[in-house]
């Protein structure tokens, strides 16, 4: 579904992204770990078109995506879930959700989301930066599901969370794959990861350092914490 | 009592076209980050359109109130497309610079033709009277302008807050990026939106051309103060710009009133607040703060 080939991104002199090649097939959920600095939200910033200056191609479904702007890409279907969650002030949770257009063959309905998030549906009326962090997590993925996003490209979705809303980020997510949504996740949680996940890239230096099957993390834990520097 | 209610009426009068003007000023603020000095410009071709769709082609106040904000918001999708646009990417300091180039060379142009004495320009026939409003009678003229005032104010909140397209264009002033990256073609917003705060302006000259003198500075004495008032409501908020835009009017008519030698602290008394609601807080009374980039 997603191709992203030899993808380089700079910060002005500085290189942050040097030649990363990857694949995503529909349904999958695929996690970039490593460092912070390493270049994993620049890259969900490249796969968006929300950053200047990158070489490299990424292609939805055979679609090449390269040059097109970021509302483009996400009318194509792509469905952003950035790290600071994305509210607005000026807009109220219903709003928020409603604000998005819907993009792809299987749009969950305002009343799926309220049903699935009834969180939400009390503070409907209320603007969406008022919410906890949790619920605005929870908004944040909401949006997306409701525009029929095809592929969601989640920046570390359970930063901050308690257990209990780290596990329903996760059932989300796990829904979401099962209606054949691909994933393309930012995680430093890597115990969260291997719950939800069907393969992991680390990411060290702009580049892809190794990829695993999730049956294989277990077995490299140790190996993997020491890369992530926990 | 009588002579405060009279008083109290001017103010708002005077109010609204700050409010008028600062709620364009805000609109284009808000979507483009640009401040637009040529704001006061704009003011004084919609009061010289009136003026000269008047005299040289035989058009009512009526016509020009229609006609001169059209042309105008049209002027000014022009303007955007051609030049502002060209510049948005750098230091919000040029297009600040542009548009008070653009300031001058629209007054120059009007001044080399029109010369800078006032010319007239009469209230419609239907509005030339007074109306009874109990205590006192208020020249009808001045009761039209507050009414439309009022109703073009109340129209925008109402067209920001309840429809669509205003939960697009706060979404897009919000939060530009976001926006996009949420299917949002922000770039669709910004011409429109600058020609209507353009339109705005315009419109509120139109209104002046009867009450104010028409000349070519019209504009720049009036711009500085809408300035003030933009920052006093709270850069970029349209509530905060209209709410102040009524209350500097309504102050400015109360000193005005207490004698003769306080007339000259009306007109430093809106920097005076500009100050000190600066210092107490500096985003303005209904602005909020930006978030570090």
């Amino acid at each position: 579904m997603l191709r992203i080939h030899e993808l380089s991104a700079w910060y002005g002199e500085a290189q942050v992204l040097r030649g990363v090649s990857l694949e995503i097939a529909a349904g999958e959920v695929v996690t970039l770990c490593g460092r912070n600095g390493a270049g994993k939200t620049t890259l969900l910033r490249c796969v968006m078109g929300l950053h200047q200056g990158q070489r490299g191609t990424v292609e939805l479904d055979g679609t090449p995506l390269t040059g097109q702007p970021a509302h483009r890409r996400a009318r194509a279907g792509l469905g952003w879930v950035p790290d600071d969650r994305g509210c607005y002030a000026t807009l109220t949770v219903a709003e928020t959700l409603s604000l998005p257009p819907v993009v792809g063959p299987a749009p969950w309905s305002l009343e799926q989301v309220y049903d699935a998030f009834p969180h939400l549906h009390a503070r409907r009326g209320a603007p969406s930066t008022t919410l906890s962090g949790g619920e605005q997590q929870m908004l944040a993925l909401a949006r997306v599901l409701r525009m029929g996003a095809r592929l969601l490209l989640c920046d570390e979705p359970t930063e901050g969370l308690s257990p209990l809303l780290v596990a329903q980020v996760g059932d989300i997510l796990r829904q979401a794959k099962q209606h054949g949504v691909a994933v393309l996740l930012v995680e430093q949680n890597l115990h969260f990861a291997t719950t939800v996940a069907d393969r992991h890239h680390l990411l060290a230096e702009g580049r892809v350092v190794e990829s695993l099957e999730n049956s294989e993390v277990a077995a490299r834990e140790k190996d993997l914490l020491a890369y992530l520097g926990i | 009592m009588v002579n405060f209610l009279q008083h109290t009426f001017n103010g708002l009068v005077g109010g609204a076209f700050l409010a008028l003007l600062a709620l364009g000023l805000a609109v284009i603020f808000g979507m483009l980050r640009v401040v637009n000095f040529a704001h006061g410009a704009i003011y004084m071709l919609g009061a010289f359109g009136a003026y000269v769709l008047l005299t040289e082609v035989g058009l009512s106040f009526w016509w020009a109130l229609i006609v001169m904000p059209l042309m105008l918001a049209l002027f000014g999708m022009a303007l955007e497309r051609l030049v502002v646009a060209r510049l948005a990417r750098l230091d919000p300091l040029y297009n600040f610079l542009l548009t008070f180039g653009l300031t001058l060379i629209l007054q120059d142009a009007v001044k080399s033709r029109y010369g800078v004495q006032s010319s007239p320009y009469d209230a419609p026939e239907v509005l030339s009277g007074t109306l009874d409003l109990g205590a006192f009678d208020f020249p009808a003229y001045r009761v039209f302008v507050l009414v439309m005032a009022v109703a073009v104010c109340v129209g925008v909140w109402w067209l920001l807050s309840r429809t669509r397209v205003g939960m697009v264009v706060r979404a897009a002033t919000e939060r530009p990026e976001l926006s996009t990256a949420l299917g949002i073609d922000v770039g669709r917003w910004v011409t429109p939106v600058f020609g209507f705060g353009i339109g705005l302006a315009g419109l509120a000259g139109v209104l002046a051309a009867p009450i104010r003198a028409v000349n070519p500075l019209m504009g720049a004495d009036l711009i500085i103060v809408v300035f003030a008032v933009v920052v006093i409501g709270g850069l970029g908020s349209i509530f905060g710009s209209v709410a102040a835009g009524f209350a500097i009017g309504l102050v400015q008519a109360w000193v005005q009133a207490l004698g003769e030698h306080w007339a000259l602290l009306s007109q430093v008394l809106v920097f005076l607040v500009m100050a000190g609601v600066l210092l107490w807080r500096p985003a303005g009374l209904f602005g909020r703060e930006e978030a570090p980039a």
